[in-house]
């Protein structure tokens, strides 16, 4: 019977998985929030849905009660999360906060499988984390310049750095954490963010060649030392976030065309200079040669890969606690294993999905600053994730970072979570300016006496007393003769992407053409 | 101004999502291709544990000839399962065991035999009664017809037969003897795995028995000598008096076998009668580095493409190999050494006018109702020589028959080539000679290659020959 279960319960989640997956990109091509706004309902329910199927399965395997209370703790946890912050911040990407939802979810109940003590402190520093990350986007509200604090990031950054560089632990051949007290820290995880926030202040500005050199000198710095660590991977995430940055300040693809030759230079000076890179590189190259020592990791994760199939062996028929550090970078092998590879891919692009949806964050920002900081959170993700996953399938030599959110790992999970957070935030001050800025074109309208302009201000009264939320529906349903403006404003958009600097400079139609493609993110 | 520069770094930031999205497709798409195309070949590995996960949901498929009989099948009874041989011995090491451990095409097709594809609601049920479904049974290239013909042919003469249809790469037949009874290997394991048990019944002889190649390393010697000499290499004359002295160090002697006198002789006359005088002078005047490139291109030093376990053919010359070596090398004698299979694979790749099939032993793979899951056609294809080298060689390797050394092979019915070999070897003090006969038929349109090995046999026009003529009386008379 529980067989049974199980086994519907595997197919179930994939075909809601897919389902999800499906709501998040029609979202991300959606203009009316309305609509949007259903949808990210749905998908919401379908993360609940999933949460309770595989905790079921959990449950009937291991017939722990105590697993119950954790369902129920877990549930409260997605429920009070996301309550709060929408009930703080009234412009929050819904789209975001179900993704981080839903890979969670993902990583709860797989690290449950794995470990369940590693997922209870999963379970602890998440909560820890997300509370703490609610208070981003007001501090950033408050605070708003930090670009002027762009030297203290970098030395903070630095500073961090040199201190597990000087007195950190080594592990798997690189020195990446800090031992204290017997919790260990990686800080070059929070370095990701503080490196983001100061190179963004130096390059905001920047335009002529001269101007671009302290950028480059604190990137340096910042890569040199992880180098020294020998933590590769976090130097080429730190590297191609600085390379993205620089070519969005600058607009000269030349920078990229340098990096990415430099970027082969090192990668073949590493491959002479470390023995773990060789390894690894052999380990890519042709694991098979060598199953039982340098290709063991990688090849039992293409076991469990290959063995999964599509459709996965289902939660506890498989074998994931073969592959040495599963819970960490090979979290998608397991996954992939026993909930079928069609989850992993499917998860796959909903990474790819909230990178789509931070890079059209930043082309929506305004202050320069963040748009650059916003590109370069978003670069970092995507390497990331693309280092994970292409690692664990081989597509890619493995460099043993994590997968945000998924992954084992309470530094990561913090990081994550503020990274999250900052974009979040961005979105939801460039709203509310938004808002602001409409509504003082709305009473200028007012004043021109339409009557309808009038009702659709009635309409958003209404709106807001309910505590919902966003801004130019009401005229979408009331007003007839703006519709027609706003299909126009619309194309405009369409045709240049989101952007529309002219849109904003046309009327007010098309102004609202623009924010609502904005705001639905795409 | 300013709207301009914002544009312009969106156009920035937009092109990064494609890049990025374009990367994660071109990802996704690897994982795709390997999860369905490459993966089941691999995860019979017997490194992945998880194949033991299957045994609790399905009854391990058949294994069957290409000519419908039943190689290897589960039987159950009650709650006891039990893997059955009907033929016993002879598909031992082809088929393998999969009791102690798995071997042969019992390990290769271990993905594919543990896979169900019946009816999926038919297996739901199945599923749900808590009933295992049965898995899908795997077709070889093997035909039991000839499998027999060659193992009869071989008798109790330690040793190895195998052959393949050139055209296409199937395996068709492959015996080593001594075996052993897969369906009591767990019983008989402690005896087969005594240290005192030197006759090696586990050890399949046709893929993973190295042996020195003795003169069917010849043909390497005469394509080397091709390609050294494209125009004039018929103009190549030897005066054979029996042994071949060298000219600057006359320590180093090669004889001919028994010390046969040939008289005078070109290039194919030599590789038909096996003169190891005029070869040994070939070998001195041949390109080492060159002989090395030929050699490794010919599949030497690397594994060989086969599913099952097979060991690498070993050729050490390089710069550096001295007169010696190179003489000693030439008649495939010295540190080479070789193994049936491959020695079939060159020989299939002239049969086929220089392009190798790679062998394929699973033809098809059937659910447990009958229908088609995946058809295995042709082996992939790879050229190891030009055309015109390959049928050089095929004249060269028809004269080894109708006025050389095979003689034996003669027959009315179909024109045979081939090369022999008689290899040297020391054991215990004594010298023995392995036979070789590697070759294939009809000359015009190749439908079978062989190649036959045994051990501490005459030569291998007496001992070879003739066992490769009964594998293809039966093959081409059938």
């Amino acid at each position: 019977m529980v067989n049974l279960f199980s086994t519907v319960t595997k197919y179930l989640c994939i075909l809601f998985i897919v389902l999800y997956s499906y709501c998040n990109f029609r979202i991300l091509s959606l203009r009316r929030e309305e609509n949007a706004r259903t949808l990210c309902g749905l998908q919401f329910q379908i993360i609940l849905l999933i949460h309770l199927l595989f905790s079921a399965v959990i449950l009937l395997k291991t017939e722990d009660p105590m697993l119950l209370l954790f369902y129920f703790a877990q549930l409260a946890f997605f429920l009070i999360y996301r309550f709060l912050f929408r009930r703080i911040y009234r412009n929050v990407n819904q789209l975001l906060l179900n993704n981080v939802c839903l890979f969670l979810c993902y990583g709860f109940i797989m690290l449950e499988r794995l470990n369940l003590n590693k997922s209870l402190k999963q379970y602890v520093i998440a909560v820890a984390a997300s509370f703490l990350s609610l208070l981003i986007p007001f501090l950033i509200d408050k605070i708003w310049d930090l670009a002027k604090y762009r030297l203290y990031f970098a030395g903070i950054g630095i500073f961090f750095l040199l201190l597990v560089f000087g007195i950190g632990v080594t592990s798997y051949g690189a020195r990446m954490s800090l031992s204290i007290g017997g919790f260990s820290f990686q800080l070059s995880e929070l370095v990701k963010i503080s490196f983001v926030l100061s190179l963004s202040g130096f390059l905001y500005q920047a335009r002529r060649f001269r101007e671009i050199l302290p950028a480059a000198a604190i990137a340096g710095a910042h890569i040199l030392i992880l180098v020294l660590c020998k933590d590769l991977g976090s130097a080429l995430i730190f590297f191609l976030s600085f390379l993205v940055m620089l070519y969005i300040a600058t607009n000269r693809s030349a920078y990229l065309f340098l990096g990415g030759i430099a970027m082969s230079f090192a990668a073949v000076l590493s491959y002479f200079l470390f023995q773990h890179v060789r390894t690894r590189f052999f380990a890519w190259k042709d694991p098979w040669a060598d199953m039982s020592d340098r290709g063991y990791q990688i090849t039992q994760s293409l076991f469990a890969i290959g063995t999964g199939g599509f459709f996965g062996l289902g939660l506890f028929q498989g074998l994931p606690n073969k592959i040495p550090i599963v819970e960490k970078d090979f979290i998608i092998s397991a996954i992939s294993e026993e909930m079928g590879a069609v989850t992993a891919i499917c998860l796959t692009l909903l990474c790819l999905g909230c990178f789509m949806q931070m890079m059209m964050i930043a082309t929506y920002m305004e202050f320069s600053f963040y748009k650059l900081a916003a590109v370069g959170l978003a670069m970092q993700y995507i390497a990331q994730v693309f280092l994970t996953i292409g690692g664990a399938v081989k597509f890619i030599p493995s460099t043993g970072v994590t997968l945000p959110f998924v992954s084992y790992g309470g530094s990561s999970l913090i990081a994550s979570f503020f990274v999250f957070s900052l974009i979040q935030a961005l979105y939801i001050i460039q709203g509310n300016e938004d808002e602001a800025e409409e509504e003082g074109e709305e009473r200028e309208s007012c004043e021109r006496g339409g009557a309808a302009a009038f009702f659709q201000k009635a309409m958003r009264g209404q709106e807001m007393a309910a505590g919902t939320g966003k801004s130019d529906y009401g005229k979408e349903s009331a007003l007839s003769d703006y519709e027609d403006f706003d299909e126009e404003g619309e194309e405009d958009f369409e045709e240049e992407e989101g952007i529309g600097p002219e849109a904003e400079k046309r009327d007010l139609s098309g102004k609202e053409g623009r924010k609502k493609g904005g705001r639905n993110g795409r | 101004m300013e709207d301009k520069e914002r544009k312009r770094s969106n156009s920035g930031i937009l092109k990064m999502i494609y890049f990025f999205s374009l990367l994660f497709f071109c990802m996704i798409g690897y994982m795709i291709y390997f999860i369905g195309w490459q993966a089941p070949d691999l995860m019979g590995s017997p490194y992945n544990s998880r194949m033991e996960v299957f045994d609790r949901r399905f009854i391990r498929g058949a294994i069957l000839s290409s000519d419908g009989q039943v190689l290897a099948r589960t039987e159950t009874e009650g709650d006891t399962e039990k893997r059955v041989y009907p033929y016993g011995s002879l598909f031992a090491h082809s088929v393998g065991y999969s009791t102690k451990g798995k071997t042969g095409l019992e390990a290769a097709a271990n993905f594919y035999l543990m896979e169900s594809n019946i009816n999926p609601l038919r297996q739901l049920f199945r599923e749900l009664t808590d009933r295992k479904s049965p898995g899908d049974n795997v077709v070889t290239t093997l035909d039991t017809g000839l499998q027999k013909a060659a193992s009869d042919a071989l008798g109790e003469r330690a040793g190895a037969v195998i052959c393949m249809e050139p055209s296409t790469g199937k395996i068709l037949a492959m015996v080593s003897y001594p075996g052993f009874d897969p369906n009591s290997i767990r019983e008989d394991w402690e005896e087969l795995t005594d240290e005192k048990n030197v006759s090696g019944n586990l050890v399949n002889r046709a893929t993973q028995g190295l042996y020195p190649p003795g003169s069917t390393f010849k043909t390497l010697i005469a394509l080397e000598y091709f390609r050294e000499h494209p125009t004039d290499w018929q103009d190549f004359r030897f005066q054979c008096k029996g042994a071949y002295v060298d000219e600057e160090d006359p320590k180093y002697v090669v004889h001919c076998y028994n010390g046969e006198v040939h008289g005078k002789e070109d290039l194919k006359s030599a590789y038909a009668n096996s003169c190891n005088s005029a070869f040994a002078k070939l070998g001195t005047e041949l390109d080492r580095e060159r002989l090395r490139g030929l050699a490794d291109s010919l599949l030497f030093n690397q594994d060989l493409p086969i599913q099952i376990l097979s060991s690498r053919s070993r050729f050490k010359i390089d710069g550096s190999s001295g007169t010696w070596t190179m003489m000693q090398s030439a008649i495939g004698q010295g540190e080479t050494m070789m193994s049936p299979l491959h020695s079939l694979l060159i020989t299939s790749a002239i049969a086929n006018g220089g392009v190798l099939h790679e062998p394929v032993l699973i033809q098809e793979v059937e659910s447990a109702d009958g229908h088609s899951v995946k058809s295995f056609g042709s082996g992939e294809e790879r050229r190891l020589l030009s055309e015109s080298e390959a049928e050089e060689l095929k004249q060269f390797m028809r004269a080894v028959v109708s006025e050389g050394t095979a003689s034996k092979l003669k027959s009315k019915s179909y024109e045979a080539c081939g090369k022999t070999g008689s290899a040297e070897y020391q054991s215990r003090g004594k010298s023995k000679t392995d036979a070789w006969f590697t070759g294939f038929a009809p000359m015009q349109d190749p439908k079978l290659a062989v190649c036959v090995l045994v051990e501490d046999g005459e030569t291998g026009g007496r001992t070879a020959a003739p066992i490769a003529k009964a594998v293809f009386d039966y093959w081409i008379n059938r």
